[in-house]
């Protein structure tokens, strides 16, 4: 345990270096820079909105708070998760001509995505001040709806999020050394797990008993659960719904810390 | 037992010639009932056994293919060894690909801070080092051009010196003296000599024996993963010249 600590210590300015490299390599040459981090949720949640609400006509009265702000808030957690397991995916193999040639833990390319992905959705939570000031003056509603407060538990949701989207990358991107076919498969496995986490549509849309029960099945719903009763709805999240949370981060993480260590010394081989 | 900087002993390497071809799942299940899963075992190190000891300038000889470059990459704990154990005491610097870490879209000022954290060095030491790396380098011109635009003996200048930045306990070089005209590789074995000046063992894989013969000290001859001789310089150069 001493030697992984002093081991971490020793690589943290590289995992600091290869986050500022990410950031530095996404938004070069793009004359907005990191505000795009910004500007992109909005652009969608404006675009879904009209979709939603103008072509579909959805009844917004069961929500209880305007779409734009139901859809935003869902879509902000779901994405950390999506962005950081897809882009650690590649992460190793994208990596392989360092691992190849110097020895590093292989560890920090997974957890540096899901790091750079957290630090994105921070920006992005900008987007969500923004919209809260536009209701604020629109409708004179002060968010989070029965108790303000809660928003002072916000770094919990993130914290869960990352810990679980950590344990997936973790393993995502040590099963893609061996089998590339993962690549391809996981854009459809997201966007099945998009639809089953309530972020366009509401839960109480949802009436069909097996349906329901297969949400439920759904880690990232309770994530998205507890982010919204902490920024939206002002809610206390319960003891329940903690424990889920917590059970399901440390198992992720478990299962992911153990498969990387288990196949990390035959990598150099795959790849 | 003090004296030793390292330790290889009973390395075996195996490599599954025809397993690791597989990418995919698909592939693998074709195979599996075409019964085309039986590997093909290759062995690339076969019982190795050596110590270097500390300020040794110990060189590696043989033919393409001799196992020797599996060997430095065991020593330098890229690759786990199939059997037997590589033990370093001391601080590793290798110099087995230069530019590896190099990230072709950065500018070098970029990459010289990425590359000097890939090989674990603090933030604050790379800030005191910067000039000497440039300096070295002869890069100042080109300090903020992406490396894209670089040619590679520009790469080799720049890795070549953030790697020999520290006074490293091992220094571990493969065939990389050949990059750089003649003026730099003459800057380069410098270098190397004013380090092992200074204590620090160097293992050298390369194809000059001219090279071999001015720097080391000790020689090994590798010949289809066994050691075929090993003692001073002089000795197995000259059988090995002779074969």
């Amino acid at each position: 345990m001493k030697a992984l600590l002093s081991v971490f210590l020793r690589y943290r300015f590289l995992l600091a270096d290869l986050t500022a490299r990410d950031f530095k390599v996404k938004y070069r040459r793009s004359v907005l820079g990191i505000l795009w981090s910004v500007l992109n949720p909005l652009f969608m949640m404006i675009v879904l909105s009209i979709v939603f609400t103008q072509l579909m006509r959805f009844d917004q009265s069961q929500l209880g708070v305007s779409f734009l702000i139901y859809y935003l808030s869902g879509f902000l957690i779901f994405n950390f998760f999506s962005e950081a397991t897809n882009t650690s995916l590649m992460s190793i193999l994208s990596n392989a001509p360092l691992i190849k040639k110097v020895y590093i833990p292989k560890y920090i390319f997974p957890l540096e995505k899901t790091l750079f992905a957290c630090i994105n959705m921070l920006f992005s939570l900008i987007a969500l001040l923004i919209v809260y000031v536009w209701n604020y003056f629109t409708t004179g509603q002060i968010l989070p709806l029965n108790n303000w407060t809660t928003i002072f538990l916000l770094p919990i949701p993130i914290i869960y999020m990352f810990v679980f989207s950590l344990g997936v990358s973790l393993l995502l991107s040590a099963v893609c050394v061996f089998f590339r076919d993962i690549m391809h498969l996981y854009g459809v496995l997201l966007t099945a797990l998009m639809y089953l986490t309530p972020i366009i549509y509401p839960v109480e849309l949802i009436t069909n008993p097996k349906i329901l029960m297969l949400l439920r099945c759904n880690p990232i719903y309770y994530y998205v659960k507890y982010f919204r009763d902490v920024v939206v709805f002002g809610n206390f999240p319960s003891l329940r719904l903690n424990l889920i949370c917590i059970v399901c981060g440390v198992v992720s993480l478990l299962i992911g810390v153990l498969f990387l260590r288990k196949t990390q010394n035959k990598f150099v081989l795959y790849i | 037992m003090e004296n030793i900087a390292v330790q290889v002993k009973n390395v075996e390497m195996h490599f599954n010639m025809s397993k690791y071809k597989i990418d995919s799942i698909k592939e693998y299940v074709i195979k599996f009932f075409k019964r085309e899963l039986n590997y093909e075992d290759f062995i690339a190190l076969n019982n190795v056994s050596f110590n270097i000891e500390k300020g040794d300038v110990f060189g590696i000889v043989g033919l393409n293919g001799s196992g020797k470059s599996t060997l430095l990459k065991i020593i330098s704990g890229i690759l786990k060894p199939t059997k037997g154990s590589a033990v370093c005491y001391g601080s590793i610097a290798p110099l087995i690909e230069l530019g590896a870490g190099f990230d072709m879209d950065l500018t070098a000022r970029e990459n010289i801070y990425l590359n000097g954290s890939v090989l674990g060095f603090s933030r604050k030491m790379m800030n005191e080092k910067f000039n000497e790396i440039v300096e070295f380098s002869e890069m100042q011109e080109f300090l903020d051009v992406p490396m894209k635009n670089y040619s590679s003996g520009m790469v080799a200048r720049v890795a070549f010196a953030i790697a020999t930045i520290t006074q490293p306990e091992i220094l571990i070089v493969d065939e990389i003296l050949s990059v750089g005209d003649f003026r730099f590789q003459e800057k380069c074995e410098e270098k190397i000599a004013r380090l092992m000046s200074g204590g620090t063992t160097v293992i050298i894989v390369s194809h000059s024996l001219d090279q071999i013969e001015r720097l080391c000290n000790k020689v090994m001859w590798l010949e289809k993963g066994k050691i075929k001789m090993i003692g001073s310089t002089e000795e197995v150069c000259n059988i090995y010249k002779q074969s």
